[in-house]
């Protein structure tokens, strides 16, 4: 029914956590994965797994060259790009008052400007094939307010907002762009977090509704419907894969 | 394909046209066992020859969404059909006539506000308890695009924000006890139903993707919500509507 057959997809950050789940779940749809990330070691050992026809290219996202290379390279080994799923991001947890400059910026740079520029990059493959999809991660904090990570909900609110707007630019190519707001998620970020303020995850599990903490491959199905034909008249919005969370006081 | 809802059991209210023929015809493609409910029961007979012709399995239900007595032998007989209730879509909902025209007609308030939002409730007052005794199950409520904002006329805007609200603390509620509840917002389909509402009048607004979804567009969404690859997704209000609500 999602079948991703044939279909040629390219994940940024997809060398592990959420990332790498999504890659995962859209290689066992059928599609041919292109893992886009900082990390050689990780990035390569993560597409060796995912199978032969994985790609792996060293992908620095905040840097316009480096995006437009990784989709160069997809498009000279693949020949087409169909889809993009933004998921490179970073936090850094402070308050608000003590966040430093070049940590505001990089935290922007890597999860909304990165996004920009990969989507950017991946318009001209999109637009010549008329049709394609973007997926772009955000997050609960697009949502809340956050009380040690104000970059971080800038960025992805941002996101949600990039989103619209790439969906109402790109809509007349057949280029739908939709937003997965991922609740919390045990990852290496939430469990580094957790490691310098312990008790995030009960205090998260404690308020969602569905009792638990989310799993990186609970974010897959979203992935694999909005990159799916069964997502065809689904443009310009967010779904929240959060256990209840967004609904819970 | 044939075993993503393997003999899963699926209640589809307003089966006889429309979307929720769509999703009748889609749940039982992919495996599930199907109560189809109209209250045209001509009309679901016709969704369940549709689904018995292709070799499926589809049980016609005659149900007026508004009625409690009608809710409760809906699943009373998919239960002695197929021994569960795993899904439900309730679907079947009327149009609130024309926007400025017939906002103020009480007549109308009272029926639509009866079958899209009190239907709602019906059918989740009643299905809830058998997904429990199953150990769970998924819902998906028809909402609409009218449910998050304010087109439409007065009475269907306001049962379809109260249809998103209950979804969201029925889901609330039920999350511990592995029932998932969404909502599905569609704008403009290609339906009976909204070429009945708009004949005469201007054309529905478009979106970026073209100008109206098709049933089966909904419907795959519908499925999709009511699969494990929606596991961790309750109380949310799925919007697939072509981009308007983004522009």
């Amino acid at each position: 029914m999602f079948s991703l057959a044939g279909r040629v997809a390219l994940v940024t950050g997809g060398n592990r956590g959420i990332g790498l789940a999504i890659a995962a779940g859209l290689a066992q749809a059928g599609a041919t994965i292109v893992i886009a990330a900082r990390d050689a070691q990780a990035g390569q050992d993560a597409a060796t797994r995912l199978g032969p026809d994985s790609l792996f290219i060293a992908t620095d996202v905040t840097s316009q060259d480096s995006c437009q290379a990784m989709v160069r390279a997809t498009e000279d080994r693949f020949g087409r790009l169909d889809i993009l799923v933004n998921n490179a991001g970073i936090t850094r947890a402070a308050r608000a008052q003590d966040i430093s400059l070049p940590d505001w910026q990089s935290v922007l740079d890597i999860n909304l400007t990165g996004a920009f520029l990969c989507a950017q990059a991946a318009y001209p493959a999109m637009r010549r094939q008329q049709a394609g999809k973007i997926i772009n991660l955000g997050s609960l904090a697009a949502i809340f307010g956050t009380a040690t990570a104000a970059a971080y909900a800038a960025s992805k609110g941002g996101i949600v907002q990039l989103t619209r707007s790439l969906a109402v630019s790109w809509g007349a190519d057949n280029i739908q762009v939709n937003a997965i707001l991922p609740g919390y998620i045990d990852t290496g970020l939430t469990r580094r977090a957790e490691a310098e303020r312990p008790g995030a995850f009960d205090a998260k599990r404690a308020r969602t509704p569905a009792g638990r903490i989310g799993r990186p491959a609970d974010i897959a199905g979203a992935a694999i419907f909005l990159a799916s034909d069964a997502a065809s008249f689904i443009t310009g919005t967010s779904i929240t894969v959060d256990g209840g969370y967004a609904i819970q006081l | 394909m044939k075993d993503f809802f393997n003999a899963k059991a699926a209640l589809v209210t307003g089966a006889g046209s429309g979307i929720g023929r769509a999703a009748a015809l889609a749940f039982a493609a992919a495996g599930a066992h199907v109560g189809a409910a109209d209250i045209a029961m001509a009309a679901a007979e016709e969704t369940a020859a549709l689904i018995t012709g292709a070799g499926g399995v589809c049980l016609p239900l005659y149900a007026d969404a508004s009625k409690a007595g009608h809710a409760a032998a809906s699943v009373a007989k998919m239960a002695a059909a197929f021994g569960r209730l795993d899904i439900a879509f309730n679907n079947a909902g009327i149009s609130g006539g024309r926007p400025g025209k017939d906002d103020f007609d009480e007549d109308r308030y009272d029926s639509v506000m009866a079958v899209n939002a009190k239907g709602v409730w019906l059918g989740m007052k009643y299905q809830i308890p058998e997904m429990l005794r199953g150990g769970g199950g998924t819902i998906v409520n028809m909402a609409s695009i009218a449910g998050l904002t304010g087109v439409g006329a007065l009475s269907y805007t306001a049962s379809k924000h109260a249809v998103i609200g209950m979804t969201k603390a029925a889901a609330v509620r039920y999350a511990g006890a592995n029932i998932r509840i969404n909502a599905i917002c569609p704008g403009a389909v290609d339906t009976p139903m909204l070429a009945r509402a708009t004949a005469g009048a201007a054309p529905p607004p478009a979106g970026t993707t073209g100008p109206m979804a098709t049933p089966a567009d909904i419907a795959a969404a519908v499925l999709w919500l009511c699969s494990g690859e929606a596991r961790f997704i309750t109380g949310h209000p799925l919007v697939v509507d072509g981009g308007i609500l983004a522009g």
